[in-house]
Formats: structure tokens, sequence, C-alpha cells
């Protein structure tokens, strides 16, 4: 779909109304992401069309949310440097640094 | 409304409640209101930041939705009991406690009848207790998946994940969903995908809906049921939705990410007939088949289970929605998946139950017509046999640990497992963090055995702190 079709689609925004009561950038690896309040920090990621931001510990693939309630544990990402934190769970803070999380999220412990 | 976790828990938390409702959903909301106008003292503890629970889960404020309830089938059904729960919550009459996840419950040492709910509270994962005379186990449900090859390339996500996402945080998968799996549960995702601005090129189900047929008193008792299954269909007439039913998403295709899937035809066991393939293309792909009850709390109790007619484990509950060990209640989805009403309909019995009333006759006669249709609904998306037709040997089925089919089929065939936690044992199937809530299901099938009931001995993850810290088990 072309972004000049994709404009003249209805959004979820169309659909309840309303604005946010704040938006802000949100920091991914070294990206900005446009974040409202009240989103999660998968919801932020889905809204930047960012659908993976972490890689499994045996072969290293992509994942991202995938229940979207907290029970599969798929989404897990690093927020402000601790890791394995669910993304569907979290809500998006001001200043928040997110960053894409290897394997176990725990390299720093490895020997 | 205390619904801050850092808030420090009130005097009355930590009071001696005459009841603790675990879970905010509709059973578990329309419980605590009705037992705290009855004149119980109740506590209610949710995992999630907002009461709703997942049917009734909804924008956080900050995201300012003008209209919420355009996400929601009844939504006047959760902004009526939520009105009450504030006004019980400034009496003081109900202690709600958000952002709690009770991770176990405990009856108190002999001679004190009561029992102890462990929580993790907030984001910082702070201990937290609640002590209660009676509790109310309405922990609901999570989604069931049957794995494809490619069910783990990004954008194939959830139907209730795709759902959930879009109603709290106004967010779509991709452009172009296609809605698979089974269960009613579809239409109404593929009809908040489509009016939120996705495109759904088809609903593919793999029941076919004669299966209600066989059912056709429990449906003509029901026609607010079916009322709501046109309301659903009529929806995705408008939006163009094709469904497919007895059909199958059987690979999704991509590097990154999801670009197409194939679907197949199915057989009556749900075998894909050969030659029937074709290719659809998408950016996303919302997967379920119905639902699980959420068990761990009920089965760490001791209390029984019984087999549901969709193939998952309920808890049996008695006519006021007893478990089988006194002092524990449970309603909604644990007792059998049966939808939102049922689940309000059953909190409500519940606490007439836990107050000492007579059960008011309205709501007994609901619920009976309530799960006759629910039992026709599991009986008709009980998943077929022939589902694993579709898996390769490379196919991920425990997502967590990354075990492909082959290596189960391995631990069945070769090595003898005959139930999922020996293959578990022998592949680390289910072994991750999920702790087979994922997998589970499909482990089950693979071993040629029934699932088993929930039996995680924490129910969500639980720094080892506050292990250390629980007092010790007295003597035997």
């Amino acid at each position: 779909m072309s972004e000049a079709t994709r404009g003249r689609r209805r959004s979820p925004r169309d659909l309840v109304g309303g604005t946010p009561a704040e938006t802000w950038s949100l920091r991914f690896d070294d990206r900005e992401l446009p974040a409202q309040s009240g989103q999660s920090i998968a919801a932020v990621l889905w809204s930047a069309g960012i659908l993976a931001w972490r890689t499994t510990r045996e072969t290293a693939a992509p994942r991202g949310a995938f229940c979207g309630i907290g029970s599969c544990f798929d989404c897990l990402v690093t927020v402000n440097g601790r890791p394995n934190q669910r993304a569907c769970l979290v809500p998006a803070r001001p200043g928040d640094h997110v960053t894409t999380q290897e394997g176990t999220g725990r390299d720093d412990l490895a020997v | 409304m205390t619904t801050s976790p850092s808030d420090s828990p009130s005097a009355a938390a930590r009071a001696f409640a005459d009841l603790a409702v675990v879970g905010a959903g509709p059973a578990g909301l329309a419980a605590a209101v009705t037992a705290a106008g009855l004149g119980l003292r109740v506590t209610l503890l949710d995992a999630g930041e907002r009461p709703g629970g997942q049917y009734f889960r909804h924008p956080a404020p900050g995201l300012g939705a003008a209209r919420p309830e355009a996400l929601h089938h009844g939504w006047s059904a959760f902004a009526s009991r939520e009105a009450a729960l504030r006004a019980h919550v400034s009496a003081g009459r109900i202690t709600y406690l958000a952002y709690h996840h009770v991770w176990t419950v405990t009856p108190d040492p002999a001679g004190s009848p009561g029992w102890t709910l462990h929580a993790v509270a907030g984001p910082d994962e702070a201990p937290a207790t609640v002590r209660a005379r009676t509790v109310l186990l309405a922990t609901g449900a999570y989604e069931r998946q049957l794995p494809f090859p490619g069910w783990t390339l990004p954008g194939v996500v959830g139907a209730g994940g795709a759902q959930a996402m879009l109603k709290a945080g106004l967010v779509l998968p991709g452009s172009r969903v296609v809605v698979a799996g089974s269960g009613p549960l579809l239409l109404a995702v593929a009809g908040s995908l489509a009016a939120a601005g996705a495109r759904v090129p088809a609903v593919v189900e793999a029941a076919a809906y004669t299966g209600y047929a066989a059912h056709t008193p429990a449906l003509l008792r029901n026609p607010g049921k079916l009322a709501e299954g046109a309301t659903y269909g009529g929806a995705l007439l408008r939006h163009g939705v094709r469904l497919l039913t007895r059909h199958a998403v059987t690979e999704a295709h991509g590097t990154d990410r999801v670009e197409a899937v194939t679907v197949a035809r199915l057989d009556r066991d749900w075998r894909p007939l050969p030659g029937t393939a074709r290719r659809i293309p998408c950016d996303a792909v919302a997967v379920g088949h119905g639902l699980v009850p959420q068990l761990e709390l009920a089965t760490g109790l001791g209390c029984a289970t019984r087999p549901s007619p969709d193939a998952t484990v309920a808890l049996e509950l008695d006519a006021e929605q007893r478990t089988s060990v006194p002092g524990i209640w449970s309603a909604g989805e644990t007792g059998g998946i049966g939808g939102a009403q049922l689940a309000l309909t059953e909190g409500e019995i519940a606490a007439h139950s836990i107050a000492g009333r007579p059960v008011p006759a309205r709501l007994a006669r609901t619920r009976t017509r309530l799960r006759a249709f629910a039992a026709a609904m599991a009986g008709a998306h009980r998943p077929g046999p022939g589902w694993t037709g579709w898996l390769r040997e490379d196919t991920d089925v425990c997502r967590c640990e990354e075990v492909p089919a082959g290596r189960i089929r391995e631990a069945v065939e070769d090595l003898g497992a005959r139930d999922a936690r020996t293959v578990k044992l022998l592949t680390r199937a289910g072994m991750g963090w999920c702790q087979g809530r994922m997998c589970g299901p499909a482990v089950a099938a693979l071993a040629g055995t029934d699932p088993a009931p929930d039996r995680r001995p924490l129910s969500c993850p639980v720094p080892l702190r506050h292990l250390a810290a629980l007092p010790a088990e007295p003597p035997h």
C-alpha cells in the first residue's frame, strides 16, 4: 500500500477520537520514535512499524510482541539498561531508552 | 481510587478482608462490586493498570480516547461496574490494588480460617500480601496457539494479542492483516482491525460453523448471542472481509517479517487437503485457536478440574461457583470459556454465595442458558487431530526454548514420552519464560494426550528476594 493510500485509510485514532494528553520521543537504540502518554513500549514500537526488538538465545531469530497480554514473554526488551522487561506491559515514559535485547539480555554476566 | 502501585497499601488492605478477588475483568469486577453492595469488605487485586481485564481492556487516560466504547461490545456493562467500583473505593468498602500480580495463595495455619495472597506489585516488583476470609479466583484465560511453519516470524501475532494492543495502545501490527485460527473471537478481532483501518483479506476459520447445528436448542435459547454473531458478520461484510471456514493458515512466509501466508482447505479432522493451498499476501497475521482457562492459582490450592468440550481444562464448580476447596470460589473463564456476559453473571452469583445470600433465580437461569451456548461453541471449535499435519520437522513448537516439532516427535516416538511433562524433561519444550503457556496444548497433542491442568508453582516471575522473605513452613 502506498503512503498516499494509507493516508486515506481510517486509523485507530479516527475510530476512538480525541487526542493524547502528551506526546514525546522515545529513544529506541539510535532512533527517536514518537510516543503518546499511556502507550506501552510495544505500542510505541508498533506505531513506528517496528515488530521485532529482540533476538532469541539459540538462533538469534527476531521477535517482538506476540500475545500482547504478558503471557508469552516474546516481547522482552531492555529498558534503561534493565533487561527482560515485557514491552507489552511496561508503559513508555519520557526519557526512556529502549534497546534491542540480544539473547538473555545478560551478556554482562557472561564468563 | 487507589491505582498507583507506588502508594503503600492502605490500612484496609493490611486488614483481614471478607473477600479477596483476584482479577478485575468482567467476573472479578462484577463480583467485587456485588459483594461490596451486599456488605462485604472486599480487596480486589489485578495485574493490570486499569480494571476491565482483557475483554474490557481500554486505552490509558493519557491517550485521550474520546470514544473508547467504539472498540467494545457491551461497554455499558463495564462502565456501570467501574462507576460502582469507584463509589465503593471512595466509601472504603473495596480496596482496589491495581498492578498487583498474585503469584500464589496459601491457607493460613490451622485454627485461623483464611487465606494469604502473595503478589508482585508495580514495575518495581515490590512484595505485597493480602489476607482474607474467602477468595474468588477470576483469573480469566489466555489464548491457545497451534503452531505452523513461520509462526515465529515478526508480524505473526496472537489474535487476542492484536485486539489487546489495539484496545489499549490504539495500534495495529500491519496494514493488511489475515485473521486465522478458530473460535468466535476471530470475528470480533477481524471486525475491530477493519474498523480501525486495517485491510483484512480473510478470516480463516478451521472449524465449520455447521458444528453449531448439533446444538440448536442452545442456540435458540440465546438470541442475544446469535444477534452478536450477526453483528460481527455484518461488520465483516461491510468491510469486505472474506470468511473462509474449514480452512487454515498452514505456513507464514517472509524473512525478517511476514509477507504472505499459505491457506489450505481442511478435511473434517483439520488435515490440510492436498492441492488446495494458495497464497495470500499480507504484512501481519493475527492467529488464535480459542482460549485456555488460567488455573495455576486454583490448581496450586488443589481445586478439582474437569475436561472441557474444547479440549482445555476448566475448574469443577458447583451452582454457586464454589471450587472443591472450601473457602475458594471461582467465576468466568476459569470454569470453562464462555465469554464476558457469562463471566459477569457468574461473578454476581459468586458474590451472593460468598455473602451467604440466596442466588437470585434470574442469575442462575442466565448462567444455565449461557453455559449451554458455551458448550456448543466449545465443541464446534475443538481442534481436530489433523492440525499436526501442517507442522514440519523444523517448525518451532516451543517459542521460548526454540524446540522444533521433530525433536518433540523424537521424544515421543523414540524415547517413549507419553505426556507433555516428559517431553519437557527430554526437550526443554515448555521450560522457558512462558512456562508452556504458548506450547502446552501443542506439545500435549504431539504426545497424544489431552492437556493436563496448569501446574505452575509461581503464576508470574517473582524476585528471589520475595521467596527468601516468606515465613518458614510450619513443621508437619
